[in-house]
Order: C-alpha cells, then structure tokens, then sequence
C-alpha cells in the first residue's frame, strides 16, 4: 500500500502537478470523518466500508478522506476542497454536516453528495440512516433481564431524534420485562470524547447503574464498566476486546453495501438522490454476538431480532404512553410512523429525566 | 569543550529579522524529514502545504478566510503584550463577542428589520468583548489577581455560556433538538466580497484594523507609551505615564477586536451560533502574534503563514494522504523552533573550554 502511494506520489512529480492524470479515468469518491479514523468506533466503521468499496472497486475507484473535521466552519471547507480534488461522489458522515454538505451541493449540481443521518436532500444530495432504534429495542430486552439493581446506565451524546428515538426503544423493551425499570441519563454533548465518556459511565455506576449504553463512540464506556466489573453494550463496532466479560452486544455499523450499491450506481450513471432509511432486514446495520449471558436471555434476543427482522414486531407498538402521561398519537396504523421516530422530541412513560430543552 | 549560550551585550537586530525564516528554514528541514520516514515524497508534500494552496483564487480566498479572524484577534494581543499585559483569554471574548452579535440576529430572526441589523451587531459583539476582557483587567489593576489566570479561566465561562444558550433559549425549533440556532436571516450575514466564494467583508474589516494598529503604534503618543511601558516601565514611570490605565485600555481594545472577530466568523462562514465555532482561535492567535513579533505588519504575514498550514494540511491530507495530526505536529514544531530561534536575538552560541568557565545565562 505503502509503496504504491510512493510509486503513485512519484508519477505525479513527473507528472508535474498534483492531482492531475494518473487516475483521470477512475472514479473519485471521497469521504468526511468526524473523528479519526482509529477512533474504534463511528468514524472507524465508516472507514472499514471504504476499505470494503475499494476492495470490491478498487479497479474502477479512487477514494480520498479527509479525518477529524469538526462539525463547524471548517466542514464546508473540507467538502469543498474534496469537490476541487475531482471528487464526484462524496460521503458526509455525520448529523452535523448537513448544511456545510447542502450549501456545497447547492455550488456544485454536477457533483453528487451523500449525507449521513441528516433530513435535508437536493436533487444532487441523498440521504442515509440506519434503524438503530431496532437494535436499542433488542438491547432493552437483554438490559432488563440482566440488571440485577434495575437501573441501566445512558451516555447520550446529543438529544436529537436518532438519540432519542434509541432511549425510548431501550425502556419500552425493558418494561416489558420489568416495568419499575429505571434508566439514569447522562449528555455528555459530544460524538467522542473518550475522557467524558469514561467520566459519565462512572459517574452512572456510581449512581447504581449495572449495565452500561452509550450512543457515543468510543469504547471508553466499555473499558470503565470491565474495570468496575459492571456489564455494558458497544456501539458502532465491536467492542469485546476491550470488555471480553463486559459486552452483551453490540449496534455494528455495517456501511458497506450501501456505499458499493451507492458507487455502482454512480459508475452506471443511475444515481439518484434518495433518502434511505435501513434496518436489520436491509443489512444497514447488524448485532454484534451476543455474550456474557445466559442461554435463555441469548435465545430472548435471538428471537426479537428475528421477529424484528421478518417485520413481525416494531419497537414503537402502539400504544405508546408519553412521560406526561398521556398517549402518544399513534399515525402508522398499529405503530408508530416513520416521521413521528425520524423527529422524536419526547420521553416515553417511566424515564425519570427531563429532555434537555424541553 | 562545551557550547554554551552566552548572554550579548545588546540585542541583535540583525538576528531579530532572520530568526523567523531560520525558524521557518529549520521547520522545513525537519518537515522532509518526518515526510520521509512517513514514506512520502518531501517535495510534493511541501507543494502541497506551501505552493500548491497559492496557485489558485479558491485556496486565497480560504486561506484569507482562515487568517481573518486569526489577524484581528493577533492585533488586540499584541497591543496588551507590548504593554506587558498577558491577555491569555482572547477565545473568551471571541466567543463572548459572538453570542452578544447573536443575540441582535436572534430577536430578529423572521421580523422586517432593516439594514441596521449587521452594523448593529458588529458594535454589540466588540463592546460585549471589550467589556469581557476589563473583568481580568480591572480584577488586575484593583486586586492585583493575575491576568493570565482569570482571562483564561474566563473562556470556559463563555463557552459554557454560549451552550447554555444554543441547547436553550436560542434553539432553532425546527433544528430537531441540534444544539444551534436558525440560519440568519441576510440582514444578519456578513456580505460576500465575491459572488460564489466565501471571501466576506470581515477580510477587509482585518487590513483596516492591521492599518490602524500600525498607525496607532508608529505615529501616536499612545502607541508610544503602549511600547515604553512594556519595554521600561521604570523609564514609563518617571515619564509620567500610568502603567494601570494602560492595562486597562489594551485589555478593552483586544477584547473589543476579538469580539468582532467573533460576530464576523459567527455571521459570516457559519451563519449561526452553535458550539464549536472557533477551532482555537483565540489560541492560534496568540501563536500568531509572537510569530508576527508583536508588528501589526509581521502579524498580518504571520496570520496568512499559518492559515496557510491549514490549508495546507488538508490538501495534503486529500492529495498525499498524509494524516491531519502531521498538520498539528508541523505547526508546533515551527512554533518551537521560532522561539528557539528567538533566544539568538538575545544569546548567541559560543564554545567554552573546561576549567575555570561558570555557565551563565543560559536560563
């Protein structure tokens, strides 16, 4: 890899300039990370499906990142430098880049984008997401049967709808199970901070969490409950070797189909902008083995995912119960519509927490 | 046989100009040779940090972009370091600036409000700053509490405070729960210098800011004292100039210019209040400042300098796929390397024998 890169850097001396020739037939697909891409998680996974588009590409493709871009003034930036690089398909990784991604598609029509979790499209400019809430469902199920003090441990990074939507599949699972369970929540306002993660996950322990979720990225969370010999789920990836006795499970980030289906369709020239919103039957994202549990409570989640999976059970059943008590309109027929998760500012019955903002 | 640094007679003025292209010569050496062990080619790597960014109109204009806020804090700074005055918390009033310049775009959000709006925000933001940075001021002046302490203490009150407000009562309603406020409306928006590109106003606000320091350092009677009280306050003393009332004017200027600098960032590239809005800026630009030697001239070079390394950076992250934390390392080496560099003007090398010689000065 190393040396091609070299062989590659050299040609383009001789060549005279940088980023011309070499590779003017290949397609340029370029990717914005939020974190670096050994953060072990969210940025790591979407690196993973990168390396997997060039394996299965690589002849056709050329692919270029650029890491750590913090979701701010710098963001149009980075997208925009990858547009001038000859980038003609370039994926958004993250909420926050949405309108730096929408302003750049705006100047370039010629050019398609893809947005990570984001609600705004163009007719250049699609979006992706995934079903997570499916997997926080399963996850619920699992926590309750294996808390033995009844109350579960939440590191949320911002409470925007996909957060949210995730909190409220976890409880509504775990009651059903124990209806007195108790989930104690903790913003630590960011994507990834291992520092504040592995912060919060104490501080939750130490407010009698035994069982440790995060929807933040890193696996500092995991690391604190394996010390503290409490149980925990990863997030993004796989996380069991940094808690071979700690993780359950955990949400894996699978980006890979999507991003050689999305590329094929550029080579072929029947992209289209589209909002794609996947679950566990689409392969968006797939359960992690689930360990450190008993028989029962294995087969339980094997189950769920599978009900879950064939369509049969939705986390968001109606009826649905909203912390004020009253019951949550119910406008997809027996669960639930699609807007009403996509946009999800409420608690459900039995969270003892107040939404921030709300 | 040792080399010591001896301490000279006189400062060196011939070694005060070449220090910094030393400084920037030996960064480069070290650079091709951190670039090597990576396995990339120097040389295409320093084109893609230093030239390739200057052959196009687009990389310019990011690269004023970059350097506009960097410039103007840098100016305040350097006023309060030349008077001796450790203003440590510029990100602090940037920050402080921005939220008060918000606050105006906020309460107007979707109302008829006229062209008075941006003018109005641009004086709010500086007069928030300025009143930001006379807490540590007069907190020195009355208490003799160390400036360095609480302006820096106080940047992580603003940063908390501007949290508070984009989690709270500024949040965009429609922005699913995002910790930012609505996009401002154009009477808010710092206007674009070129149709299609992000050049905006606040570059030409920073030349004339870079114009008016020079001015006010090199043909007034305040520059003036601005300089003899950093460089001899006793000579200031017996001159009769009044050390206080100076911390207290330079501290209200930096604070009044890095507030600006925030409302310009704030309602110009991002075009609304959210976290993160300044990567370091008040930081950098204490880097920029020394690096510029504390010369509204040297600051504007040394503002372009270093956005250039971002700028830079990333396109060699994108062309050569070199790691963005090579950036960060690069642009700390150079800063080391400028203040080594910067001891000569002062010292200088000299070989010693054994024996009888007592090191001194090499502090």
């Amino acid at each position: 890899m190393r040396k091609s890169l070299l062989a590659l850097a050299v040609g383009l001396l001789l060549a005279g300039s940088v980023g011309a020739a070499s590779a003017a037939d290949k397609l340029k697909v370029g990717f914005i990370y939020l974190g670096p891409i050994g953060d072990l998680g969210w940025t790591y996974q979407h690196d993973l499906a990168r390396q997997a588009l060039v394996k299965e590409l690589g002849d056709k493709i050329e692919t270029t990142y650029l890491e750590n871009v913090p979701e701010g003034p710098d963001a149009e930036r980075s997208i925009e430098q990858l547009v001038r690089a000859g980038n003609k398909l370039i994926f958004t990784t993250s909420f926050g880049y949405m309108d730096p991604t929408l302003k750049v598609a705006k100047k370039y029509p010629n050019v398609h984008f893809e947005h990570a979790t984001g609600y705004k499209r163009n007719p250049n400019m699609s979006t992706y997401s995934a079903k997570w809430y499916q997997g926080r469902y399963i996850q619920g199920l699992i926590a309750a049967k294996m808390s033995k003090s009844g109350v579960l441990g939440y590191i949320g990074s911002f409470p925007i709808p996909e957060v949210v939507s995730g909190i409220n599949a976890t409880m509504l699972a775990a009651q059903t199970i124990n209806p007195n369970i108790k989930v104690k929540i903790i913003w630590a306002n960011t994507w990834f901070d291992p520092g504040k993660e592995a912060d919060a996950a104490k501080a939750l322990i130490d407010q009698g969490a035994d069982v440790i979720m995060q929807h933040t990225d890193s696996p500092a969370a995991m690391q604190i409950a394996s010390e503290r010999g409490k149980l925990a789920f990863g997030q993004d990836s796989e996380m069991i070797k940094f808690g071979p006795k700690t993780q359950l499970t955990s949400i894996l980030d699978t980006w890979a189909p999507y991003y050689i289906e999305r590329v094929k369709a550029e080579l072929a020239g029947t992209w289209k902008s589209e909002d794609t919103w996947g679950g566990l039957d689409s392969h968006m994202f797939a359960m992690a083995p689930y360990t450190n549990m008993p028989d029962d409570v294995k087969k339980m989640a094997e189950d769920a995912q599978a009900a879950i999976t064939a369509g049969k059970l939705h986390p968001f059943k109606c009826p649905i119960v909203g912390q004020d008590g009253k019951p949550v309109e119910c406008k997809g027929g027996d669960h639930l519509d699609d807007g009403q998760i996509l946009g999800m500012n409420f608690y459900v019955k039995g969270i003892d927490d107040k939404l921030p903002g709300k | 046989m040792q080399l010591v640094l001896e301490k000279r007679a006189e400062r060196s003025n011939t070694i005060a100009l070449v220090s910094p292209l030393i400084a920037i010569g030996l960064t480069i050496v070290t650079m091709t040779i951190l670039f090597a062990i990576l396995g990339k080619n120097p040389l295409l790597a320093l084109h893609a940090y230093f030239i390739a960014p200057l052959t196009d109109g687009y990389s310019l204009q990011e690269i004023a972009v970059k350097a506009t806020p960097l410039v103007m804090i840098a100016i305040g700074l350097s006023l309060c370091y030349l008077a001796n005055a450790w203003n440590i918390g510029a990100e602090g009033q940037f920050l402080i600036g921005a939220v008060a310049g918000s606050w105006i775009a906020v309460k107007t959000q979707g109302t008829d409000a006229g062209a008075w709006v941006l003018p109005a925000m641009l004086v709010l933001a500086a007069a928030a700053g300025a009143l930001y940075a006379l807490i540590p001021a007069i907190c020195k002046v009355k208490f003799g509490a160390s400036e360095i302490l609480t302006s820096l203490m106080l940047v992580y009150v603003a940063d908390l405070f501007l949290d508070y407000l984009v989690r709270g009562p500024w949040r965009d309603p429609h922005g699913f729960n995002f910790p930012t406020t609505a996009e401002f409306d154009p009477v808010a928006t710092v206007p674009l210098l070129i149709e299609g590109g992000r050049l905006h106003l606040g570059s030409i606000i920073a030349l004339l800011v870079v114009a008016a320091a020079a001015i006010l350092l090199g043909r007034t009677i305040k520059g003036f004292e601005i300089r003899v009280v950093g460089a001899a306050p006793r000579a200031a003393r017996f001159g009769g100039f009044n050390a206080n009332q100076l911390i207290i004017l330079t501290f209200a200027v930096s604070g009044a210019l890095a507030g600006l600098a925030g409302i310009i960032e704030v309602a110009g590239p991002v075009g609304h209040l959210q976290p993160g809005i300044s990567p370091g800026y008040g930081f950098t630009a204490i880097i920029v400042a020394f690096l510029g030697r504390l010369n509204p001239l040297g600051i504007l070079i040394a503002g372009l300098f270093l956005a250039l390394t971002f700028i830079g950076g990333e396109q060699a992250q994108i062309a050569m796929k070199i790691p963005l934390d090579v950036t960060k390392v690069f642009q700390g080496i150079l800063l080391f390397y400028v203040l080594a560099c910067d001891s000569l003007i002062l010292y200088r090398f000299k070989l010693v024998f054994p024996s009888r010689q007592v090191t001194r000065g090499a502090g």
